[in-house]
């Protein structure tokens, strides 16, 4: 026998090592959701509890948990909304490039560049963010408000230095764009040549072999990607913290200051200044922010789910097709 | 008349994928009806125009992708590169005073940076590839499995500063209130690591292909011995990368370390004892305290004062750190493909 | 056998000697230290960590402190985590802290916590860094960044509730006849702490107490309008001021940097912040009544003074402390650094390097007294 297979008679404790760093792991991450939820659980549920921790926190200025954390709420999700719309011309636009224009070095470099994106530490973007980014926009934020002041969105004044959610959710963008142009790219790459090809034969120019082929195929990574990426954005603070200029309340002028501010950057701004009562509201607010991004996940998960079936779906339908040589069963 | 076709037949794909299915009747459809010449003609220069549009439409959205990197790389090198050198490497913060020289540097940041990876990474790479490989190799549609599944999916999407604050009311119960120390922020990161460490950590173990499982054990291998000398020998470079990216993860965080494990100037090398500096908060912590101060005296006596220097030095910590991620990032990339051509040869 | 032995131990020494190499390359010496320590051989020599924390206003001048006391007590770690005042004192009442630096005083609430760390007794609060709040603009492009604009408690106050919002607005130009034709036709832009700040309280409060009525807000640590722009941290507001003209804002003077600073009106005349007119106020201002616990000297600022030459606008940063501590060493550090700290040595070392005002004598020989009770009573 092969000495490298000595049957060794612990065997079963590698089992029982490998079954409790199962258990380890799971008991680690059950602790981690119930002492947060336990945390968050009193300020969530009662109204009355609350009162203190919200005068400790907004010098009384609120006095419900709505009134504080609605606000959180909206801002998060329009910074991120903001950024996926921003993100997902240009991180697609980026995984075409990678996937079907692009050969050789040109690839391999974009690549290199997407992968970059991914590796910067938030922290470095609020940095960039509010020393470069901030400055050097404000002429673009101008434009936009005097030619497209007529769209909500860009309407208001302008401010000066942009300290904006427009800013912000520029640079959430630019944040996200790896998430979604990596995982796009690799779907884009899946396509078989074949049907490319035969797009092309028929006379399709590859703009029309993108939409028919390419993008069809990759649709369902793209959707998961771009929920992932919405995924990024919610939890995102340093970048925020940095950049966008806070306040509570429920506005959608991008160019204006002090319109909204997100859940974590709201953590993290008020986080040196509260007291224990002050904690346990920012964690129920994280908490919050957590079931957001779980509900985004999970939906995201469904999509890929549902992408892989219909991928398996379709194969299966297209070699039905080869095998019996009939048209698909229409 | 193929543009018609070919657009029906895109919005059908887009309805229901089958237009693979269906080339081979729509093919002859074409034909038949390639009658009339000069449409055609006309048609075709203008999707033809409409393609060269939208591929330069394309083209310019990834150009413009590549500025933000150029600009971040572009700052952090000019303004980051006058501070870098082997005394910025090598000195801390303690008796650095304002903006007069000597400017100190980060060697606490990078050796607190160091530790707190370090053993968030011994706490979670074996956990995490032991979990992976009872999930792979012992019992995959178990209970247990399962739970463990659907829990890193629930806790992939944890908010990172929620898992400083975590760490940090957690100590605060365990050990008094306002407990600060590398270890909080090591539970912190353990709970962002963990997640990606399993799930990459599982996919390498599951790409070893079951012929190898199967020819070991048909050697006589017990189960445990399979896994240990054929499947981890296997998947070994998955699982390095699995480690590294889990790394470039969770070393650029900021806001749970800032919660959890604080900011100080000097070298602290007790992971349970005392705030320990790392190099994102490094960078934040002097982004944050802005211009520094140079004594009239000092300036008088033409001594080198710099009221930007924490500015600099935030900047050439970022590039420090840029270039941290960026080389854990290629050699884990770089060793994920290997992996992946070493499995597609076996 | 011995010669691995030998070996082993050899081996050791080589990785204890590139320990030692690693964390001296890590603490970086102080060149005066040698010197220092034979003129100051009668203190007792600490050796140890000592950690303190909280208001990020006080940071640069404990950077200061820290390398001066160092130059005494070599062997002393001294750690400040400007984690904010809120943070600090939190902290401080657990006990995981010496020293709490905090821009607001202590309040009685807190006070009687304190006797959970402080061994049954009452913890005090002492001022220690006395800063003027400048009031900074941005109007580079109009030339007057380098002239003080004249700006009355009550203009402040319109200018940061949005009544007033331009430039050139009469009441600023009736205010700085001289200046009136350069002021340009441009929005102004206020700019504030967006973080709970005990710089925005005082700043609140010098509003409230002198504008006459036009400043109508409840006093707190948080900014209570959103007229503006809000930013993080002194750095934020600076940061923020400093990119875009029209913008003003407040800030500890130290950090006003290049930007424009405003003359504020005190009596009949026009004050600039200076380290000398914000010592002034302190000086003629009484002390808190409500604060009578043993040890505690704080101070109410009389914001409406009008004695001339003074600067109401100012912050007074406390430090909190126990008047005994468990380990006795802690104890002594806590005296020794205390007493470094309001020395005639210490303050003017804050002066030079944070642009504080140096307390005065008067003020100077209460804190001491305060001082002298830590280690007293066991």
């Amino acid at each position: 026998m092969n000495p490298m297979f000595q049957a060794s008679p612990a065997s079963p404790r590698f089992k029982r090592v490998v079954e409790g760093a199962c258990i380890a792991v799971l008991a680690f991450f059950a602790a981690v959701v119930v002492f947060l939820v336990l945390r968050a659980a009193p300020v969530l549920s009662s109204g009355k509890a609350t009162e203190k921790e919200l005068s400790t926190l907004t010098s009384g200025s609120v006095t419900s948990l709505a009134e504080y954390l609605g606000p959180l709420v909206f801002g998060t999700l329009l910074a991120s909304f903001v950024a996926l719309v921003i993100a997902i011309p240009f991180a697609v636009g980026t995984a075409l490039v990678i996937s079907q224009f692009a050969h050789g070095k040109v690839r391999t470099a974009l690549s290199a560049v997407i992968d970059l994106l991914a590796a910067i530490p938030s922290v470095i973007y609020g940095l960039w963010g509010v020393l470069v980014l901030v400055p050097a926009s404000g002429g673009f934020w101008s434009f936009l408000n005097r030619y497209f002041g007529w769209i909500p969105l860009f309407s208001g004044t302008v401010a000066v230095p942009a300290r904006t959610m427009a800013s912000a959710g520029v640079v959430l963008a630019i944040m996200i764009i790896p998430i979604i142009a990596t995982i796009s790219r690799d779907a884009f790459l899946q396509v078989p040549s074949q049907d490319k090809e035969a797009a092309l034969a028929l006379g399709a120019t590859r703009w029309e072999m993108i939409l028919a082929v390419v993008m069809p195929a990759g649709r369902s990574a793209v959707m998961a990607s771009i929920l992932l990426g919405l995924g990024r954005a919610l939890g995102e603070t340093m970048a925020v913290l940095m950049i966008l200029s806070p306040a509570s309340g429920y506005s959608v002028h991008l160019l204006e200051a002090t319109q909204n501010q997100t859940i974590a950057a709201n953590i993290a701004a008020q986080f040196p200044e509260a007291d224990e009562n002050g904690v346990g509201l920012l964690i129920a607010t994280g908490v919050v922010l957590f079931i957001i991004s779980f509900v985004v996940n999970a939906i995201a998960q469904k999509v890929v789910a549902r992408g892989e079936k219909s991928e398996k779906h379709e194969a299966a339908q297209r070699h039905a097709t080869a095998e019996s040589g009939e048209g698909n069963p229409a | 008349m193929s543009l018609l076709t070919l657009n029906s037949s895109a919005t059908k794909a887009r309805e229901g994928k089958h237009w693979f299915a269906r080339t081979p009747h729509e093919m002859p459809e074409t034909e038949e009806t390639g009658k009339t010449v000069a449409t055609i003609e006309s048609l075709s220069r203008r999707r033809k125009l409409r393609s060269l549009l939208m591929n330069c439409v394309v083209v310019v959205s990834a150009c413009v992708v590549v500025i933000p990197v150029i600009s971040i790389f572009w700052t952090a090198l000019t303004r980051g590169i006058a501070q870098l050198s082997p005394y910025f490497l090598t000195h801390n913060m303690r008796g650095i005073v304002g903006g007069t020289y000597p400017y100190g540097g980060i060697f606490h940041a990078i050796s607190g940076t160091v530790e707190i990876t370090g053993v968030t990474m011994l706490i979670c790479a074996p956990l995490g590839i032991f979990a992976a490989i009872y999930i792979n190799e012992y019992a995959r549609r178990s209970r247990l499995s399962r739970l463990v599944v659907s829990a890193v999916n629930i806790m992939s999407g944890i908010p990172s500063i929620l898992a400083g604050l975590f760490a940090y009311a957690l100590f605060s119960l365990l050990s008094g209130v306002g407990t600060i120390n590398g270890f909080v922020g090591v539970v912190a990161l353990a709970v962002l690591a963990l997640p990606t460490v399993i799930k990459t950590s599982l996919e390498a173990v599951s790409r070893v292909p079951d012929t190898l499982r199967e020819s070991a054990l048909a050697l006589g291998a017990s189960r445990s011995v399979m896994i240990r000398k054929v499947v981890l020998r296997t998947a070994l470079p998955g699982l390095v990368s699995a480690v590294i990216l889990a790394i470039a993860r969770i070393i650029g965080e900021t806001a749970p370390l800032m919660i959890a494990a604080g900011i100080v100037d000097n070298t602290n090398f007790n992971l349970f004892s005392g705030r320990m500096m790392t190099l994102p908060a490094y960078i934040y912590n002097e982004y944050s305290q802005g211009l520094a101060t140079c004594p009239t005296a000092h300036v008088a006596s033409l001594m080198p004062c710099d009221p930007q220097i924490r500015i600099e030095r935030a900047w050439a910590a970022a590039l420090v750190l840029i270039l941290l991620v960026a080389v854990f990032n290629a050699v884990g990339h770089w060793v994920a493909r290997r992996s992946m051509a070493g499995s597609r040869h076996s | 056998m011995q010669i691995n032995a030998l070996r082993k131990v050899s081996a050791v020494g080589i990785i204890l000697a590139m320990a030692a190499g690693l964390s001296a390359c890590g603490d970086n010496q102080t060149t005066a230290n040698a010197a220092a320590q034979e003129n100051h051989g009668e203190e007792v020599q600490l050796k140890g960590e000592f950690a303190g924390s909280g208001a990020s206003s006080q940071k640069s001048a404990v950077d200061a402190w820290i390398a001066r006391f160092n130059a005494n007590q070599p062997d002393a770690t001294i750690a400040y985590d400007p984690s904010g005042s809120g943070a600090g004192v939190s902290t401080f009442l657990t006990g995981a802290t010496l020293w709490a630096g905090t821009d607001a005083a202590l309040t009685s609430e807190q006070v009687e916590q304190s006797k959970k760390v402080c061994e049954g007794q009452t913890a005090f609060d002492i001022p220690v860094y006395i800063s003027p709040i400048a009031v900074v603009y941005n109007l580079k492009n109009a030339g007057l960044n380098d002239t003080h604009v004249n700006l009355s408690p009550a203009t402040i106050a319109q200018i940061f509730n949005g009544k007033i919002t331009k430039w050139n607005d009469k009441k600023i130009a009736a205010e700085n006849p001289k200046i009136a034709s350069k002021l340009p036709d441009l929005n102004i832009t206020p700019v504030w702490r967006s973080d709970k700040s005990g710089t925005t309280k005082n700043f609140v409060s010098y509003l409230a107490d002198a504008s006459d009525g036009a400043w109508t807000y409840e006093v707190g640590e948080n900014w209570p309008n959103k007229i503006g722009m809000g930013a993080k941290g002194t750095s934020g507001i600076v940061s923020t001021v400093s990119q875009a003209e029209g913008t003003i804002g407040y800030v500890d003077a130290s950090q006003a940097g290049s930007l424009g600073t405003a003359a504020i009106k005190v009596g009949d005349n026009y004050v600039p912040y200076s380290a000398e007119a914000a010592a002034k106020v302190v000086d003629a201002s009484p002390r808190d009544k409500d604060a009578t616990e043993k040890g505690r000297v704080v101070i109410d600022i009389d914001h409406t003074t009008t004695e001339s030459g003074a600067y109401p606008l100012v912050l007074v940063s406390y430090d909190a402390v126990c008047p005994v501590y468990k380990d006795t060493q802690d104890g002594e550090f806590v005296k020794q650094w205390l007493s470094y700290v309001v020395s005639e040595e210490g303050q003017s070392t804050a002066a030079e390097n944070a642009g504080s005002a140096p307390m005065s004598p008067a003020l100077r020989s209460d804190v001491l007294k305060s001082i002298d009770l830590i280690g007293s009573q066991k």
